[in-house]
């Protein structure tokens, strides 16, 4: 047989490679864990610790905290990609990827759109697990599908953050440190948990400048107003330029391992 | 065609900070040969074969692969050949079937090519029995035949190896000699880095042994062990006592260095006649002798006369 080499191109190269992303979560079910045992836990021991404490009640404390629960749950699976990147460099089989004549983006955005797929679970149990609960949402259906399409795109804007966080750290180890560090950040400084007006003026001025506040209030207001925001808007502008300026940064660190 | 070599190397540096790890390492494979890159853990033959393959980059010098730069046109020379690394280099969690098939399209096969070429690899590898079980369950063997296989994928005319045979037990390793052998004589060109002297031996037509960063020797393992001389006696003394006497007079009588090791004096000849007038030595000096061998040089002398004491 005569074998022909074609120069793969970006799309195909990258399908592979998500390709084999998904198989290993095929073969690793349990890697799933985080995103569908996680926000059901949290959903469950926040709304009975606090929602009594916060809101007077469970049912009326789920508008805040499904779409709080719902953007950590997006900054935790999305800190993961980081950890299996390095994971990934250190096993070996890089090396092998990076001798291969394929484009050199393809084993990242292969990998962020494989995990894009563990962002989707952890969208669908947040929100089913609120629902559960109570959470009734008076918008309708198809804003709740956007407000989830949101959180997703936004945890795939922070996943290639945390891939160069991963492609930059020493070990896996310290990859997973420095991203549960940040995730827990993020969410607990915002208005993810407790209302703005509920925090000390310190933590008030923080959870101002945290982006992670600035999706929360937009996925609020769709599911308050039933209408795209002017602050969704800003989400969706906002991601776009953080993935222009990481993505090549991700890409750069990616050739310098 | 073959006036062109496969591999071109001009003084290639690489520095991790302090640490000279390569220093200006220049070498030529030629089309369709065997050749050894032979040192010590930490020598600097994974670095230099990193450097060649595109992993990592140099600090100074130029690597030509079929004659191509290798700085300039990377995507072209890495279509090139093979690589395989010292670590296997396959995906743990997926089986061996996948593995192929997923390094096949990112080769650039078709989807049929890819599936063809996965199935003919996993016969020719004696891999079909365990092709969909995940590697997990693989042994040491049956994971570096996987490795090879995926750097076989394209049929390329340039293989790397990077010590192909470390950590596997005897039986596999003359496997995989053999396999190795298969390739060249299929006119595959072969570059393999170990640490096993024997393994330079049987499967190299040339070497280069190199430590601490250095090309110390270059050429043939004939010529590598015709320059240590004749073949090296070893005299096994029956009274560890004799041993400083014994070693004494050895050393007026021959010219190069007394190896000494527990009860064991070896010296090397420049020919087997010399032997006589030193067993007459040691016998007026009432030496006694328990066992005695003669040995060919072996690429181990060459080695430890060009290592010794620098590690």
């Amino acid at each position: 047989m005569d074998i022909r080499i074609h120069r793969g191109n970006v799309i195909q190269n990258t399908a592979t490679m998500a390709y084999r992303n998904l198989l290993k979560t095929i073969h690793n079910p349990d890697q799933l864990m985080d995103v569908v045992i996680q926000p059901v836990l949290f959903m469950l021991m926040f709304g009975y610790l606090f929602g009594g404490a916060i809101a007077g009640g469970v049912k009326a404390y789920l508008p805040t905290i499904v779409p709080g629960i719902l953007i950590q749950t997006m900054l935790s699976a999305a800190s993961g990609s980081g950890a299996q990147i390095r994971e990934d460099l250190d096993s070996g089989v890089f090396d092998r990827f990076k001798s291969l004549p394929m484009v050199r983006i393809a084993p990242l955005a292969g990998q962020l759109f494989a995990d894009s797929l563990r962002l989707l679970i952890a969208a669908i149990t947040s929100l089913t697990t609120g629902y559960l609960m109570g959470w009734r949402p008076g918008v309708g259906l198809g804003w709740v599908v956007a407000i989830g399409l949101l959180a997703i795109f936004m945890g795939w804007v922070l996943s290639w953050v945390f891939a160069l966080l991963g492609l930059l750290a020493k070990s896996a180890a310290a990859v997973q440190s420095v991203s549960l560090m940040t995730m827990l950040v993020l969410s607990f400084m915002s208005n993810a948990f407790v209302p703005m007006h509920a925090l000390t003026k310190p933590l008030r001025f923080i959870a101002r400048l945290n982006p992670v506040t600035y999706v929360i209030t937009a996925i609020r207001q769709i599911l308050a107003t039933g209408s795209w925001t002017h602050e969704a808007w800003v989400v969706l502008v906002f991601g776009v330029v953080i993935v222009a300026i990481f993505a090549p940064l991700t890409v750069w660190a990616y050739d310098r391992n | 065609m073959s006036a062109i070599n496969a591999i071109e190397v001009n003084h290639l540096t690489k520095k991790f900070g302090e640490k000279v790890a390569v220093n200006d390492v220049s070498f030529k494979v030629r089309q369709g040969e065997v050749f050894g890159l032979l040192g010590p853990n930490g020598a600097g033959k994974t670095t230099t074969l990193r450097m060649i393959t595109t992993l990592l980059k140099a600090d100074s010098g130029q690597v030509k692969i079929f004659g191509h730069d290798t700085a300039k046109e990377g995507r072209l020379a890495r279509s090139m050949f093979g690589l395989t690394g010292q670590y296997a280099s396959v995906d743990e969690d997926i089986s061996a079937r996948q593995n192929l098939m997923i390094f096949s399209r990112l080769n650039g096969l078709s989807r049929q090519e890819a599936k063809d070429r996965t199935a003919e690899l996993l016969t020719e590898f004696s891999l079909e029995n365990s092709a969909d079980k995940p590697l997990k369950a693989f042994s040491g063997g049956m994971r570096r035949r996987l490795d090879l296989a995926v750097s076989l994928i394209t049929r390329p005319a340039l293989i790397f190896l990077d010590e192909p045979t470390t950590g596997l037990d005897p039986r596999t390793r003359s496997q995989m000699w053999d396999t190795i052998r298969k390739l060249v004589d299929q006119g595959s060109t072969i570059i393999l880095t170990t640490q096993y002297l024997d393994e330079a031996d049987q499967l190299a037509d040339n070497l280069a042994i190199i430590d601490h960063g250095h090309v110390v020797k270059m050429g043939t393992p004939a010529e590598l062990k015709e320059q240590l001389g004749g073949p090296r006696v070893t005299f096994t003394l029956s009274q560890t006592r004799q041993v400083a006497a014994a070693e004494q007079l050895l050393a007026t009588q021959v010219a190069g260095d007394v190896r000494e090791e527990g009860p064991d004096l070896s010296v090397s000849l420049g020919q087997v006649a010399q032997l006589a007038p030193l067993l007459a030595t040691l016998n007026d000096a009432k030496i006694g002798i328990s066992h005695l061998a003669v040995q060919e040089p072996s690429l181990d002398d060459v080695f430890m006369n060009l290592t010794v004491g620098k590690n």
